[in-house]
């Protein structure tokens, strides 16, 4: 008898000793690694390469965290997540970072209990059609059969727009990218709508990309952004500042070619802020001095990722518009360093 | 002689729940439930508090907002107004269509091949193993995800029905469209219908049931009922005269010409599937979803099914086949007169779970995009609204039921061909 008091009671010890969370960024440092969600696979945003090597714009914002808590932009691991199980993974603890093209919206921060450390994409809902339709705008749609992915902010919009234009439509449920890509080029579905950006990384991995189309109508905003767990906010600036240095980098003009000259010789005082070569605004984050610099190297700048991985000189194309620097006319602008 | 005397008085003492053999099962037995409801009850209230301390506390008001997704199969009307509840209900008959098709077709294939891979021709024998043996070796889930691959890559679109030389037609006369998004066929309409009555108000479980259905139905029950009354009088005129009277006719009148009337009276006519737009419209659409989820679930549970009753007949000693025979009764009569019923007997209680197993294989629906409950309630309601718990306990619950509903009529059903003891 005494025994089995002693063994439940050791029992709910370790159990409540488990319950107790320490910090996400503590418990990243033990671990040596990153645990970060992505997509399944959406080329130009995160996707292995042939070298089975995880590769995109999502991608570098995980590397860029890593580099700046751990040293080392290849200390991640990546957890493919779809529409539906990347909030469940974050909120399980299972990933440290869902970098995986989410909506910054009202129910997803406030009621999903979840921390956008910010907007890396300013997107909105588009659509795609096959050239030989014929169709020029959304409103032709009536009557067509749509494919979505569940599980997103998509297939509310979707509903909401075809309502408020009063037509009809098919809708076709599906898991992931990969799948819906499926759908729509053996004409199961005459549409597929997405985040613009998703439907251009997707476009551009078909065979005859010229022979689909985007249609004008852009149908929703779509604030695409990084995002933590509520309440873990040491961890949210980590993150945040991450974002905001790669960010502040490109207006500064530090590139991850010139970030050493730059890191030596600078006298500008916010770019030495930034790279830790004056004041200790690492410090204040819990890391060492030259964590943004080694975030920024990683990949660069916010401008070098994004022209890189999605840019115009890539197959995917993409045009800077809101995503352009404030000093260009964009939506980016990070608080000052300091 | 013996004197009897009494044995001594034992005293009841504490380390006898341990020591004495009497006592030690009933002690181990309460402290292990003691143990039991601890972990329970300690599980539960960690949940619940743990839930309060993340803010999202158990409750189920969500269940009454707006869903504001759409559902494409659905029975009943809906938009995406409509509330979670609501939603969860459409997805709920989209799992029972599912789920009695599914057990239908199987039964009527399993029963089939179970019988055919016992037949002396070697050939049908041996491809009636392969079957089986294919479908019981793969998970299910692949089969869904095949049958689906296969409709849609190898029908054709409805655009391809379009245009002056159009790839595809329509089989059928014209009367039915097979593409990859799915199977059209015709619709029966009523142009003098009599309207439908509602049940449950403005309620998420409201519903309308066609007056015209019902009245069919009661045509034909009567039909039926007359049927069998007549079938009774020819009998026993035949016992006592020994002949029996025609009523071939009679019978074929009595199904047909009240049907006839009626059909005729609320102006029944055939709706055809005919392409407009980017679809076809009119007729019925059954889903590609949910055919092939209808097709790998029957297919697969078939395969169980026919083990089932391969051994069920095996059962049947071969004393019985050839006592009939020597009676003088053909190959497929022994079968449907006297292997089968006796067979039944061993048949039905594994039946039972392989129907529950079909049910709950077809939660697997979502990975071709057949809005099931899981698809609704635990899909996408339970995605949006992030109510983890709530959704799943509901989900649970009403998997629950539908097994033991299920479990309840096929118990029935086997008290009634059970051997009947005396
Ligand atoms: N931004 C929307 C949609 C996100 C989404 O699902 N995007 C698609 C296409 S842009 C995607 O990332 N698919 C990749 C995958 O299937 O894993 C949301 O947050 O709900």
């Amino acid at each position: 008898m005494k025994k089995t008091i002693f063994v439940g009671a050791a029992t709910v010890v370790t159990l409540a000793a488990g319950a107790a969370m320490a910090g996400t960024a503590d418990d990243v440092k033990a671990r040596g690694k990153l645990n970060c969600g992505v997509t399944t696979g959406l080329a130009g945003f995160a996707a292995p390469d042939a070298n089975g090597e995880w590769k995109g714009f999502d991608v570098s914002m995980c590397r860029a965290v890593a580099a700046a808590v751990l040293g080392d932009p290849n200390a991640v691991e990546f957890v493919p997540t779809t529409g539906k199980t990347r909030f469940t993974a974050l909120a399980s603890g299972e990933i440290d970072l869902l970098a995986r093209n989410t909506t910054w919206t009202f129910s997803r921060d406030v009621d999903l209990k979840f921390e956008f450390i910010g907007v890396n994409y300013y997107d909105g809902q588009g659509f795609m059609v096959p050239k030989e339709l014929g169709v020029s705008s959304a409103k032709e749609l009536d009557g067509a059969t749509v494919c979505i992915q569940t599980g997103t902010t998509t297939e509310l919009n979707l509903a909401d727009f075809f309502r408020t234009n009063n037509i009809s439509y098919e809708p076709v449920p599906i898991e992931t990218n990969a799948e819906a890509q499926q759908q729509y080029l053996a004409g199961a579905c005459d549409v597929y709508t997405t985040d613009a950006s998703g439907l251009a990384a997707t476009r551009a991995s078909f065979e005859d990309p010229s022979a689909h189309i985007l249609l004008p109508e852009i149908i929703s905003k779509e604030p695409l952004g990084p995002l933590v767990r509520h309440g873990d906010h040491e961890w949210g600036d980590v993150a945040r500042w991450t974002l905001n240095a790669l960010i502040s980098a490109e207006e500064l003009g530090v590139t991850s070619a010139n970030i050493n000259d730059i890191a030596s010789s600078t006298e500008n005082p916010e770019i030495k802020r930034l790279l830790g070569t004056e004041g200790t605004l690492g410090e204040m984050l819990g890391l060492d001095a030259e964590w943004a610099q080694r975030a920024i190297a990683a990949g660069g700048n916010y401008g070098e990722i994004f022209a890189k991985n999605i840019g115009e000189d890539t197959p995917i194309g993409l045009a800077r518009g809101l995503n352009a620097q404030w000093t260009d006319g964009g939506l980016l602008y990070s608080p000052p360093f300091r | 002689m013996t004197t009897l005397t009494d044995p001594p008085k034992e005293h009841f003492r504490l380390s006898m729940l341990l020591y004495d053999t009497r006592y030690r099962s009933a002690t181990i037995q309460v402290v292990a439930l003691m143990g039991f409801m601890l972990l329970a009850a300690w599980l539960l209230s960690n949940t619940i508090q743990n839930l309060e301390a993340l803010g999202k506390p158990v409750e189920f008001g969500f269940f009454s907002e707006p869903a504001s997704y759409d559902i494409n199969q659905r029975l009943l009307e809906y938009d995406s107004r409509d509330s979670h509840l609501r939603a969860a209900f459409i997805g709920l008959l989209n799992t029972l269509v599912v789920a009695v098709l599914g057990c239908i077709t199987a039964t009527i294939v399993g029963v089939l091949v179970g019988v055919l891979r016992l037949s002396s021709n070697w050939l049908v024998a041996k491809i009636m193993t392969v079957y089986v043996e294919m479908f019981r070796n793969v998970p299910v889930l692949l089969w869904i995800v095949f049958a689906m691959a296969i409709l849609i890559e190898s029908l054709p679109a409805p655009r391809a029905f379009r245009g002056e030389n159009p790839t595809a037609t329509m089989d059928l006369f014209n009367t039915v469209a097979v593409t990859n998004r799915g199977v059209y066929i015709p619709e029966a309409l009523f142009s003098r219908s009599l309207g439908d009555i509602h049940f449950f108000g403005e309620s998420a479980m409201r519903f309308d049931v066609s007056l015209d259905l019902i009245a069919i139905i009661i045509v034909l029950a009567g039909s039926i009922f007359a049927m069998r009354k007549v079938t009774a009088w020819a009998n026993k005129t035949q016992e006592q005269t020994g002949d029996r009277p025609k009523i071939w006719h009679i019978l074929l009148g009595l199904i047909f010409v009240p049907m006839l009337i009626l059909l005729v009276a609320l102006g029944f006519h055939l709706g055809y599937p005919e392409l407009k737009g980017f679809n076809f419209t009119g007729g019925t659409h059954l889903r590609n979803s949910l055919i092939a989820l209808w097709l790998a679930l029957s297919l697969y549970t078939a395969a169980f099914i026919a083990e089932i009753v391969r051994g069920g007949i095996l059962a049947i000693s071969h004393g019985q086949t050839e006592a009939a025979a020597a009676l003088g009764l053909r190959q497929g009569r022994i079968m449907r007169l006297v292997i089968l019923p006796q067979a039944l007997r061993v048949i039905i209680p594994p039946m039972i779970s392989n129907y529950l197993n079909l049910t709950k294989n077809s939660s697997l629906a979502i990975a071709v995009g057949y809005m099931d409950i899981t698809g609704t309630l635990g899909g996408i309601t339970m995605n949006q609204t992030g109510r983890e718990l709530e959704c799943v306990l509901l989900l649970m619950l009403v998997y629950l039921a539908i097994s033991l509903s299920i479990s309840a009529v096929m118990n029935w059903y086997n008290e009634r061909v059970k051997l009947v003891e005396r």
